[in-house]
């Protein structure tokens, strides 16, 4: 028998999502579950749906400063450490310059941030990597899907009410065995 | 105001990218002429030397240099503004950003490849970058041109990442709208996207930390471009001004270069109601204040020779006020200040076309202003007897004309890959609801109702 890997409704617009997404969270507390598994899938952002601030909160910001004091350090380190590893005459002046340095160590911080923020944002949204198992045509064009991962079999009828309740223009459910 | 189906904004800006008209194989075509004749030109100097070029004692630094300068300055345009305008989130910034940001990452790509193009031995560019070798020789930190190189690299690599994120999701729309080989293709570079909430979340935090980090080092590009002149004791060019003078002159020819593309982009691509003059008035009105203050460098930089009166940097100011140079002086002011102010300035002639009128004589104008902060000193160093002059001959204007068709080149196949107005930002702009604790205003053509009072009454203003 084949595991279930998905079951969403597909949506016309945000409010219908919207509602979907109560009613699945509704569902989930009735029946005792945990909500993890809700997921919406769109075109675009909806940030001013409740819908569209799951899993809002993250900690890039920290992460990209955390990536700037490392490239930072790292910059001053490389000019420091290189300019007395093989001395070149200076006439007279320091043999590693903090002004000159400062620059390499600040292009390096900056650098050390950016990479920092596009690791992060690599590793958070699976980008590169598998689609969703809610990804459908059907959001291309417009639509927004709002279903569950990973649905536990007990509540999947229940699941599939509470979508259909909230306007949903078909419900569909993945399998393993569904091409993804 | 033209209101637009999610439907209908797909079609119009996906249509580039699924049909190819004859119009686009032959620009194609003609551009890749200019490419290939540079790139002919480039490896005879390579073979020939470097005598083919007009490059002399005492003029080392000629047109490669220019071009340098001229291309890194247009860089600034795009990732530089499209950060300013989604920090402070104008909404109107919507359909111009991904023309901008595309400016940046050819335009820094060309102007860095100038400087290996001026290299003696161009394949030992590498030499430049840190990596232990042999005998523990590392790059000289202390050089100008070495700052230059760590810039550029975190740069490019920001503005390509500023680019390119938000592009992953028009890419995945074009993956579920196409068949065949373009489907394997958008497949392939959309990366997997899905489009799930938290993809969303994440990708728009980590454009507003990108957005955040890019600014300062636009800054510190140009500044440090700047410093590869400020750095030398050399007449008009040890200059503390020179920093912020060329970061002003750099987002100058930037925005106006942008103008530029914008204007081709609505016309070729027929982008008329995305790229409204709403979009040129307000570009024409930044590029009149940098036009402004442009001119105020200028002046300021050259009351401060004129009145120190120092024989060295009196030389070069008189050789391009009204010596040799003066010709290419006074046709710099007339593009960059002279003809563009009236345009600009006056409400009826800030068209579409009075905007890219002006656009069009500022590149012209910062071209020359770089050619005639590098020539003119070099030509006039403190000793008269070691001045000379510099002539460009047909292979720096062979390879120069390359840059610019192949930036056209580069940005015409942009253009055909990627939606150049991002398809998301666009339909959430377009049911953009004002943020929680922000007034929502709402235009209002006539009086609302006729219980207004009437202002003119004494109890009115007594009322107020």
């Amino acid at each position: 028998m084949s595991n279930l890997k998905a079951i969403y409704g597909i949506y016309p617009d945000p409010e219908a999502a919207e509602r979907a997404h109560m009613a699945l969270q509704v569902t989930f507390k009735y029946f005792g579950g945990e909500a993890l598994g809700i997921e919406v899938v769109s075109s675009e952002p909806f940030d001013e749906y409740e819908f569209g601030r799951l899993g809002q909160r993250t900690s890039m910001p920290w992460i990209a400063a955390l990536g700037g004091l490392v490239g930072g350090v790292g910059g001053y380190f490389l000019t420091a450490f290189t300019q007395r590893a093989y001395p070149l005459p200076t006439g007279g002046m320091p043999l590693s310059p903090h002004w000159t340095n400062g620059i390499i160590t600040y292009e390096l911080t900056m650098l050390g941030a950016i990479l920092a923020t596009l690791g992060t944002l690599a590793v958070a949204t699976h980008v590169p990597g598998r689609r969703s198992p809610l990804a459908d045509p059907a959001v291309a064009e417009g639509k927004i899907v709002v279903g569950v991962r990973n649905p536990p079999e007990s509540v999947r009828v229940e699941i599939e009410r509470a979508l259909r309740s909230a306007g949903a223009e078909s419900v569909v459910c993945r399998s393993d065995e569904d091409p993804s | 105001m033209v209101t637009k189906t999610n439907a209908e904004i797909n079609d119009d800006l996906l249509r580039p990218v699924f049909h190819t008209s004859w119009r686009f194989w032959v620009a194609a075509v003609v551009l890749s002429l200019g490419v290939v004749a540079a790139y002919a030109t480039f490896f005879y100097q390579i073979s020939a030397g470097f005598g083919i070029t007009g490059i002399n004692r005492p003029v080392f630094w000629g047109f490669y240099v220019t071009n340098f300068v001229f291309w890194i300055g247009i860089s600034h345009a795009g990732t530089l503004i499209s950060a300013i305008l989604r920090l402070a989130n104008a909404t109107w910034r919507r359909p111009v950003t991904r023309c901008a940001e595309v400016i940046t990452v050819f335009a820094l790509s060309i102007g860095a490849l100038f400087p290996i193009i001026h290299l003696g031995r161009p394949w030992l560019f590498f030499w430049l970058l840190p990596y232990p070798n042999g005998r523990l020789l590392w790059p000289n930190f202390r050089s100008p041109l070495l700052w230059d190189c760590f810039a550029i690299l975190t740069y490019l690599t920001g503005s390509l990442a500023f680019l390119l994120l938000p592009v992953i999701p028009d890419w995945a729309l074009i993956r579920d709208k196409s068949s065949g080989w373009r489907k394997r293709l958008y497949t392939a570079l959309a990366f997997g996207w899905s489009g799930t909430g938290r993809q969303w979340h994440r990708l728009e935090a980590a454009m507003h930390i990108m957005a955040i980090v890019i600014i300062p080092v636009a800054v510190s590009v140009h500044t440090i471009v700047s410093w590869d002149f400020a750095m030398a004791p050399v007449p008009m060019w040890h200059s503390t001004i020179f920093g912020p003078y060329f970061v002003a002159g750099a987002i100058f020819s930037g925005i106006a270069a942008l103008i530029i593309a914008m204007s081709g982009l609505r016309k070729f691509l027929h982008l008329e109601e995305y790229l409204q003059p709403v979009h040129f008035d307000n570009l024409g009105k930044l590029l009149l204040m940098m036009s402004l203050l442009w001119l105020y460098f200028v002046f300021a930089e050259r009351l401060t020779v004129w009145y120190g009166n120092e024989p060295a940097e009196m030389a070069v100011f008189l050789s391009t006020q009204r010596g040799p140079f003066a010709p290419l002086f006074w046709a710099m002011v007339f593009c960059n200040f002279l003809i563009p102010f009236p345009l600009l300035a006056i409400k009826k002639l800030r068209t579409i076309a009075g905007t890219t009128l002006a656009a069009c004589t500022i590149v012209v104008g910062m071209w020359l202003e770089r050619f005639l902060i590098i020539v003119p000193s070099l030509s006039h160093k403190y000793l008269p007897y070691a001045w000379g002059s510099y002539r460009p001959t047909w292979a720096e204007l062979t390879i120069t004309g390359g840059t610019f068709t192949g930036m056209v080149l580069l940005y015409l196949l942009f253009a055909k890959f990627v939606p150049i107005i991002s398809i998301w930002e666009l339909k959430l702009g377009s049911r953009h609801r004002a943020p929680e604790g922000l007034l929502e205003i709402v235009p209002v053509e006539e009086p609302l109702s006729d219980e207004l009072p009437d202002l003119d009454s004494d109890a009115a203003l007594e009322d107020l």
